[in-house]
């Protein structure tokens, strides 16, 4: 589905990530996990497209995407969430998910504007989707409500449920578990795991507590200091000595 | 059955528009026929910026140079050859330009093209810039644009400017257009595309990430921006019948800015609701500039006091109202007479 072929990023003299080699194949759910800057969110920056990679190629699906814009990537199959939430703060709950409805919908501005009968079936269409990925989240009545309005786990959520909007195939979800309470993030976890049963997804999950991922993922990659100190199933990974060093005094 | 009173409500209040544009029209003197009929250009104008500012988040400060593109155009195009030898004394126009004559319609289509035309060529590589570079890129172009016409003295006529346009901007010219205007804002803010501005305006690297082609996007909201500002600039030209490059400076955008900021950035309803106040206000508090008198105290006159005042009654809504007076709302019947009720409803528990 997706493989990183020694992909390397760095920033003037530092190296936030190292020849990061990910092989994920379809319908699995992989963690990347990592101490704080270990440079697990700029990993998802050179694979979305938001950092071009120093070193190292991009392939999805077999397509080499290195160096692609992120709006193209996306169109291409590829979804995320933020660490630090990025909704957008003036627009309600349902208009959140539809501008991630616009890409799919493939209407200009012209048509867009003058309401063609062609854009009105699209757009109708997308209120639907919209609505019934509200629905799955239980979010469909708050639709209207302001998007920061909604308590912090709906927002993580709703950003999921936007991504989910641009119809990826590949999902990277961004510490989707930061800041819940144990019992919110299992939630969570049942929940990913649903969406991927659903949507036919393959995820890839940013997480900085292991334990959080371990009962979701089936396999996981652990960052410390850019490099990649390890690779295996939950199990291996618990029992792996570099990666109880790297996690000791952190967790 | 809401639906329906809200939409018979709106019809009622068209009516409305159109008997009183027509009476004033018809009853006011030439002087007051003018400051109606600039509030209609302003409105055009302003809805143009707000597109930028507003609704896409770009800060632009070019807008007193794609007006003066819409002006020369649409002034050079209408324009019959004796009208244009007549301008041109110093030096002749060009040829093929002189025996060009169009119907003042197609004159403002072309002058919003033309303006649109110059937003391709010089907005798009300023727009890949970060935001405040951007407000200084386009700043410069604007003076660019007014240097060149200034210069091109067989295109333009340079500092002499033109004198004796036609005066097609009447009333109805103005008014339709500005209906128009607010018409196409509407449909364009409240349909899909439209939502990817706000998107882009609200965070733009969650855009993107959403599969938004962000530059495409600010470069469509610059480009349609810069066509409404061609058309206003050319309506201007046929209201007041002359221009001259000194006509379209920074001053002239910053009127512009202020009516989007008093009104609200992001809204519609206060784009038209400013373009008026200003106008109007900008006309009444014209004795300002003026000689004064105060009983016992004479001035001489400062010239620009006038904008003195605009530009604090700009720093109090900053301080004060930093949304304008709308904020990013519209206008709606429902939220209307819920304000009378509301005020009914205090007023009649302070009675009792
Ligand atoms: N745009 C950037 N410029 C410079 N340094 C960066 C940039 N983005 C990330 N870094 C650095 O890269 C390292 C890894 O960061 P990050 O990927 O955010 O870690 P994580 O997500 O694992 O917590 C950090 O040291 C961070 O400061
Ligand atoms: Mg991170």
């Amino acid at each position: 589905m997706i493989s990183t072929r020694d992909v390397s990023m760095r920033f003037g003299g530092l190296t936030a990530v190292s020849d990061l080699n990910i092989e994920i194949q379809k319908n699995e759910i992989v963690g990347l996990i990592g101490p704080n800057g270990a440079g697990k969110t700029t990993a998802f920056n050179a694979i979305t497209g938001v950092y071009r990679p120093t070193e190292g190629r991009v392939v999805f699906k077999g397509r080499d995407i290195t160096g692609q814009k992120p709006h193209a990537i996306t169109k291409l199959g590829i979804a995320r969430t933020f660490q630090n939430i990025r909704l957008w703060t003036d627009m309600d709950v349902l208009e959140n998910v539809l501008v991630a409805c616009h890409l799919r919908m493939d209407v200009g501005v012209f048509a867009s504007t003058l309401h063609l009968p062609g854009y009105r079936v699209k757009e109708r269409r997308s209120r639907e989707f919209a609505m019934s990925l509200l629905e799955s989240v239980g979010l469909a009545d708050q639709a209207r409500e302001a998007a920061t309005s909604l308590p912090y786990g709906k927002q993580r959520r709703l950003e999921i449920v936007r991504a989910l909007a641009t119809e990826p195939s590949l999902l990277l979800l961004d510490e989707p578990a930061a800041g819940m309470n144990p019992q919110e993030s299992l939630e969570l976890m049942d929940f990913i795991g649903s969406i991927r049963d659903r949507y036919d997804l393959t995820i890839l999950l940013i997480e900085h507590h292991m334990q959080v991922v371990m009962g979701v993922c089936t396999r996981m990659y652990v960052l410390d200091y850019g490099v990649t100190i390890a690779h295996g199933t939950p199990d291996e990974i618990r029992r792996d000595p570099k990666v109880i060093e790297a996690y000791l005094g952190v967790d | 059955m809401k639906i329906k009173r809200n939409t018979l409500l709106t019809l009622a209040g068209l009516a409305l528009l159109v008997g009183a544009i027509a009476a004033a029209d018809a009853t006011l003197g030439r002087f007051s026929v003018r400051i109606l009929n600039l509030s209609a250009i302003y409105i055009v104008l302003a809805l143009s910026l707000n597109l930028l500012n507003g609704f896409t988040g770009l800060f632009s400060l070019g807008h007193a140079g794609f007006m003066a593109v819409g002006a020369y155009v649409s002034a050079l195009l209408t324009m019959s050859p004796a009208q244009k030898d007549m301008n041109f004394f110093l030096e002749p126009i060009m040829p093929f330009l002189r025996d060009i004559q169009l119907p003042f319609p197609l004159a403002l289509l072309a002058a919003g093209a033309c303006a649109g035309l110059v937003a391709v060529v010089i907005g798009v590589p300023a727009l890949r810039l970060r935001d405040d570079y951007l407000a200084i890129a386009t700043l410069g172009f604007a003076e660019i644009i007014r240097v060149l016409i200034t210069n091109a003295q067989s295109l333009t006529n340079g500092a002499q400017g033109l004198k004796a346009i036609t005066k097609y901007s009447t009333t109805w010219v103005v008014w339709s257009v500005a209906a128009l205007s607010v018409v196409f804002m509407l449909a364009l803010v409240r349909s899909s595309y439209g939502r990817t501005m706000k998107a882009v305006r609200d965070d733009e690297v969650a855009a993107e990430a959403m599969g938004v082609n962000v530059f495409k996007v600010k470069s469509t909201s610059f480009v349609i921006s810069s066509f409404m500002a061609g058309v206003g600039g050319a309506l201007l030209g046929h209201m007041i019948t002359t221009i001259d490059p000194k006509m379209f400076t920074l001053t002239l955008t910053f009127n512009i800015l202020l009516i989007v900021v008093l009104g609200g950035n992001g809204s519609i309803t206060g784009s038209v609701i400013g373009a008026i106040v200003v106008t109007v206000l900008m006309e009444a508090l014209r004795f300002l500039d003026m000689p004064m008198n105060f009983l016992f105290i004479k001035t001489n006159g400062l010239p620009g006091l006038r904008m003195v005042i605009f530009s604090i009654l700009l720093m109090i809504v900053v301080l004060y109202r930093q949304r304008g007076l709308m904020g990013n709302k519209e206008f709606d019947w429902d939220g209307f007479i819920g304000i009378f009720r509301r005020k009914g409803a205090s007023s009649a528990g302070g009675r009792s």
